[in-house]
């Protein structure tokens, strides 16, 4: 075995058989003139060729990952060619209204694309002295964001979820209604799925369809029943792509990747099969930086006028925040939106969690000359509201609601008008800054005008409104 | 050594960014190499037999076995000489606005770019003679590299002697030739370049006690846990508490003569505030752009791991060449354990055996060189120069009790613990002051009582103050504050004013963002008479919803960001004081009576 051919009509040596197969790791020997990160294609059988990359390279052998998984595989009769170069994707503006298979080839039964630019999926890491620092206020109609943790145009601002919770709507809704103030530019949307259903998948595109932001979109699915090393690749390829919109065509591109934790799982996937050291929870020590090499990919620079915003989805393994997904992507993001399962089962949409979720960014991207002149004042004195009601209910639970101080009293009047009015609203309400800031301002008015620390006398004059007592609305609902 | 580089090394086996190589007898421990066609920078970092294993500090995709390596015999070395100052590098001195107009946005592979620019001519002033002993480190001349820092062109540290020839007062380049000394072993040439081995901390010639502060504006730092020149301090906190804020905003106000701020496997976007905001933001204590005393190395998150691993040796050489001229310099790392992640993924390259939770073993060996080049020093030349570091520390889900930050807090002396608790309700700096501590307290105590001889009471006081209210804050939470007697609903009370009035501190607030020492201690005694006078207030009877109702107590909550001066801090403590006295009228008189 392992003799090798040569063929003339393909790029590279082909090779056949293999040393050993273990999980998605194929070891080839006697191999020549083979790069490190090269991307190989292999026979089996069926003749379908699959895609793999090299991990390992010594002068006698290449350890090959395979990204479309070994099933079927057999280490006699493979065929395996190296391709002379790292894994590459063509691009093209006209990819958008397409849907793509993990690996970036067509899906929709359309020809691949067509364009002689072809780009390694890995990207280049963006010079810090050339980006653009993202100040354009996005408003996406949520009170709970653009109140509350404003994003901006080039940011990457996750969303921590759990199972069950309606991440899926929120980013659905996110992604319907996000627009500048001032522009009508449209957002161009990429779209990458990692092991994620059928039918959320399904859902997402129905969304699409509907809100007609099909036309504007790029989808790259590796659903769950894809081979989960193919994940590893995935948001490479959707963000590679989406560097081509925004940097080379200018266009400001919107990147959802979920579900990150799937992602990360077959990332722990692969170091167990190659016998790394693991870090937390089984987890590759070099999680972090292979996140970062995703997430830094979004944001602005100077020499194009197009952005990558990002916002990865990731589901907390048992709603735990400190678990290793969600806490290294929050050392990597600027911010996180958090959804919290308490809201959701008392009926808030959409369930974002006051105090753990944060923006970063949005001191820069809102107040004077942005939104309006009361928004970081507002906003501080909301989460300082929001965060002695927190105490004052852990209070109340103890020694009761009736035994509670009037101040104390207001303040619980308080935390239902921000769950129930600030933070509810339907999910096709598109609530414009104002309107969300006039909001709040209403519901801070059910506190006494002294109690408001943190918003100057002159904001106090224009917006608080005066009155004495305020029935919370009942809850909304869904 | 040159003849054994015809074995032409090679490299063997490509394992991310560890390459192994052969034909390498000779080779020397953290020699820089160049591998394969690009010639990718390299370091050795283990040598079996004629073979070396080699960190790469660029992206190796598409390196093949048998590509030449190019030995340079050298150790890793970072240039030193005017134009540090306000530029910004990559992990291993590259100049990034170099590299962006050489290749636009984005950092390819073998990218090579002096560190200086060698054609730009400053202007020199000579500060010795012809014939003159003069000693290493001592400075020939000096140069105003900003208008902020005057750069002292120093003898390396292994030259000294008599002073051959020296060129007049003119416009030179960093390589011509300045002065001539001779020395036992010759005439050396003395220009403007330098170049020191990063991995190796530069020479002293005596370590000195610390008694002075370093100010940083920030008010829990300075009054309650400060930090003294030449000090180290760790800033560990989870994710979303503030580290970097808190970074940036020492760095921005410490009133040290240069700052050297390494991005050590953070944000990009992060560093890009920096660069846009410091040349706009003013020193308070001489009114120059920021920029004009900072050096920023940037080895974002994304760019390869083994650079960001020396970033922090080249970012420390930096800062102890500017403490060679007798500066104070301070040192923000931010974050260290981005940098012990990086030592735990080429150790795992390696295949080294992992200590605690796969962080190598040296770990703590590591920290502690890092940290011992901080310190307060007598220079070879004989001036006391400083350089203090600031660590942050990002342990993973804000547990303390990781092995980064246990082992950082047995190599510093000054702890500033951030607290989610506290960022959650949005109050910033998250520093918890129960948890923080300094050891730099005696030592600055001294500095601190030339501003107000009772600085050390009041500052034991209010911690007490705070300490007590905690105490209280558990009952609170089982009772209710209405239960608790005025006396103690008092100290809740002050507490209050203390965490709104004068802890939390907005950096974004124009007259908040930095609060000079006097405006520190006058508005912490006026809120310790508050409650000192109050607590006799209540002992008399008097009810503390009349202290609360008080004209001057929301004045004095928003004193920090509406009172920009000492005098005006001045005239609402007179005010305080008379309202006390209506007060005191009313209610002391009370008891004095029956007596």
């Amino acid at each position: 075995m392992n003799d090798f051919t040569f063929n003339i009509e393909d790029r590279g040596l082909q090779y056949l058989g293999a040393t050993r197969i273990e999980g998605p790791l194929v070891v080839v020997e006697r191999i020549r003139d083979v790069g490190y990160d090269e991307t190989v294609e292999i026979l089996g059988p069926d003749g379908r060729p699959r895609i793999g990359r090299v991990l390992d390279i010594s002068e006698t052998q290449a350890v090959v990952q395979v990204l479309e998984g070994t099933t079927g595989l057999s280490n006699q009769t493979l065929r395996i060619r190296f391709l002379g170069e790292s894994f590459r994707l063509p691009v093209s503006r006209q990819m958008r209204g397409r849907v793509f298979d993990g690996l970036g080839r067509p899906a929709d039964g359309g020809a691949p694309a067509l364009s002689a630019d072809r780009r390694d999926v890995n990207g280049l890491p963006i010079n810090p002295f050339a980006r653009r620092y993202p100040r354009e206020f996005i408003q996406t109609g949520l009170s709970a964001i653009d109140g509350m943790n404003a994003l901006v145009r080039g940011q990457k601002l996750p969303i921590f979820s759990g199972n069950g919770l309606p991440h899926d709507r929120v980013s659905a809704q996110i992604i319907r209604q996000a627009r500048l103030l001032e522009e009508k530019v449209e957002f161009s949307i990429v779209f990458a799925a990692m092991g994620i259903k059928h039918d959320v998948a399904e859902f997402f595109i129905r969304n699409f369809r509907e809100s007609g932001a099909l036309s504007r979109a790029v989808m790259f699915f590796s659903l769950a029943d894809a081979p989960s090393v193919e994940r590893l690749l995935t948001p490479r390829v959707a963000l590679t792509l989406a560097e081509h919109l925004a940097f080379d065509c200018g266009q400001h591109v919107l990147v959802l990747l979920t579900d990150m934790t799937n992602y990360c799982e077959s990332l722990r996937e692969v170091g167990t099969a190659r016998g790394e050291i693991p870090g937390r929870k089984g987890y590759p020590g070099y999680l972090y930086s292979d996140l970062a090499s995703l997430y830094e990919r979004a944001g602005r620079i100077e020499s194009s006028p197009g952005s990558i915003t990002q916002i990865p989805i990731l589901t907390m393994p048992a709603d735990d925040i400190s678990h290793p997904v969600p806490d290294l992507t929050g050392y990597i993001t600027e911010g996180q939106i958090v959804l919290d399962r308490d809201l959701f089962q008392r009926g808030v949409y959409p369930p974002i969690a006051g105090l753990p979720s944060l923006s970063r960014l949005m001191k820069d991207g809102v107040g004077k000359g942005f939104t309006r002149e009361d928004h970081p004042a507002l906003a501080s004195q909301l989460f300082a509201g929001y965060a002695y009601v927190k105490r004052v209910r852990a209070l109340a639970d103890v020694i009761g609601e009736e035994e509670l101080s009037t101040l104390d009293k207001l303040y619980l009047k308080f935390g239902e008008a921000l769950e129930h009015r600030f933070l509810s609203q339907g999910e096709f309400e598109n609530r414009s800054i104002a309107a969300t800031l006039d909001l709040g301002w209403d519901v801070l008015s059910l506190l006494p005008r002294d109690e408001l620390h943190r918003v100057s006398d002159e904001m106090l004059k224009q917006h608080y409104l005066e009155k004495t007592a305020a029935i919370p609305a009942p809850p909304t609902g869904i | 050594m040159n003849s054994k580089k015809s074995f032409n090394p090679v490299v063997a086996r490509i394992n991310g960014p560890t390459v192994t190589s052969g034909g390498m007898a000779g080779a020397q421990m953290y020699e820089v190499v160049k591998v394969g066609e690009l010639g990718l920078i390299g370091e050795v970092v283990r040598l079996i037999g004629d073979r070396a294993t080699i960190q790469v500090y660029e992206d190796t995709t598409m390196l093949k076995p048998g590509a030449p390596i190019q030995r340079t015999g050298q150790p890793l070395s970072v240039w030193l000489g005017p134009g540090l100052v306000g530029n910004i590098y990559d992990g291993i001195q590259r100049p990034l606005p170099g590299i962006q107009a050489h290749s636009g946005a984005w950092i390819r592979r073998g990218e090579k770019m002096p560190a200086l620019d060698l054609e730009k001519r400053w202007t020199f002033e000579p500060c010795v003679q012809p014939g003159e002993t003069v000693v290493a480190g001592q400075a020939v001349g000096h140069v105003a590299e900003t208008p902020l820092v005057k750069h002292h062109v120093m003898l390396p540290p292994d030259v000294s002697g008599k002073v051959n020839s020296i060129v007049g007062k003119g416009e030179y380049n960093l390589r011509e030739t300045l002065a001539v000394i001779e020395t036992a072993a010759g005439p050396r040439e003395i220009t403007m370049l330098q170049k020191w081995p990063v991995r190796v901390p530069r020479p002293i010639r005596e370590r000195l006690r610390i008694v002075e502060p370093l100010i940083t504006g920030q008010r829990i730092i300075d009054t309650f846990f400060p930090i003294g020149k030449g000090g180290a301090a760790a800033i560990p906190g989870g994710f979303g508490t503030g580290k970097t804020i808190t970074q940036h905003q020492l760095a921005k106000w410490s009133d040290a003569e240069i700052i050297v701020f390494i991005g050590c496997g953070e944000r990009g976007n992060e560093m890009t505030e920096v660069l846009r905001e410091f040349p706009e933001l003013k020193d308070p204590r001489t009114g120059r752009p920021l920029m004009e005393r900072t050096i920023l190395i940037a080895n974002t998150s994304n760019m390869p791991v083994a650079a960001r691993e020396v970033s922090i040796y080249t970012g420390i050489t930096l800062a102890e060449y500017y403490r060679d001229m007798g500066k104070s310099v301070a040192v923000f790392a931010d974050s260290t354990s981005r940098w012990a992640e990086a030592l735990r993924e080429l150790a795992a390259r390696l295949e080294e055996m992992p200590a605690e939770e796969g962080f190598p073993a040296t770990l703590p060996t590591r920290l502690a060189q890092f940290y011992e080049r901080g310190g307060a020093v007598t220079t070879l030349a004989g001036e006391r120069g400083s350089v203090s570091i600031v660590g942050a520390v990002s342990p993973p889900g804000g547990d303390f009790s990781e092995p980064v930050t246990q082992h950082t807090r047995r190599f510093i002396r000054c702890f500033w613990a951030l607290d989610t608790t506290l960022a959650n309700a949005r109050h910033y700096p998250s520093i918890n002051w129960l948890q923080s501590y300094s050891e730099y307290v005696e030592d600055v105590g001294a500095w601190w009582e030339k501003q107000s001889p009772d600085w050390s009471e009041m500052r034991t006081e209010a911690l007490t103050l705070l300490q007590r209210e905690d105490r209280l804050q558990q009952i609170v939470k089982l009772v209710g504050p209405d239960a608790l007697p005025d006396s103690q609903r008092l100290i809740l009370f002050i507490a209050e004013i203390f965490k709104d009035g004068f802890l939390a501190q907005n950096a974004f607030d124009e007259t908040d963002m930095y609060c000079p020492p006097e405006r520190q201690v006058a508005l912490l005694r006026i809120i310790l008479t508050l409650y000192r006078r109050g607590r006799d207030l209540i002992q008399a009877g008097a009810p503390l919803a009349r202290l609360r109702g008080l004209v001057c107590v929301p004045l004095l909550m928003r004193a920090k960001s509406s009172i920009g001066t000492a005098e005006k801090l001045a005239e609402l403590e007179k005010r305080v004081g008379e309202e006390l006295d209506v007060l005191a009228k009313e209610f002391l008189k009370k008891i004095e009576q029956p007596a």
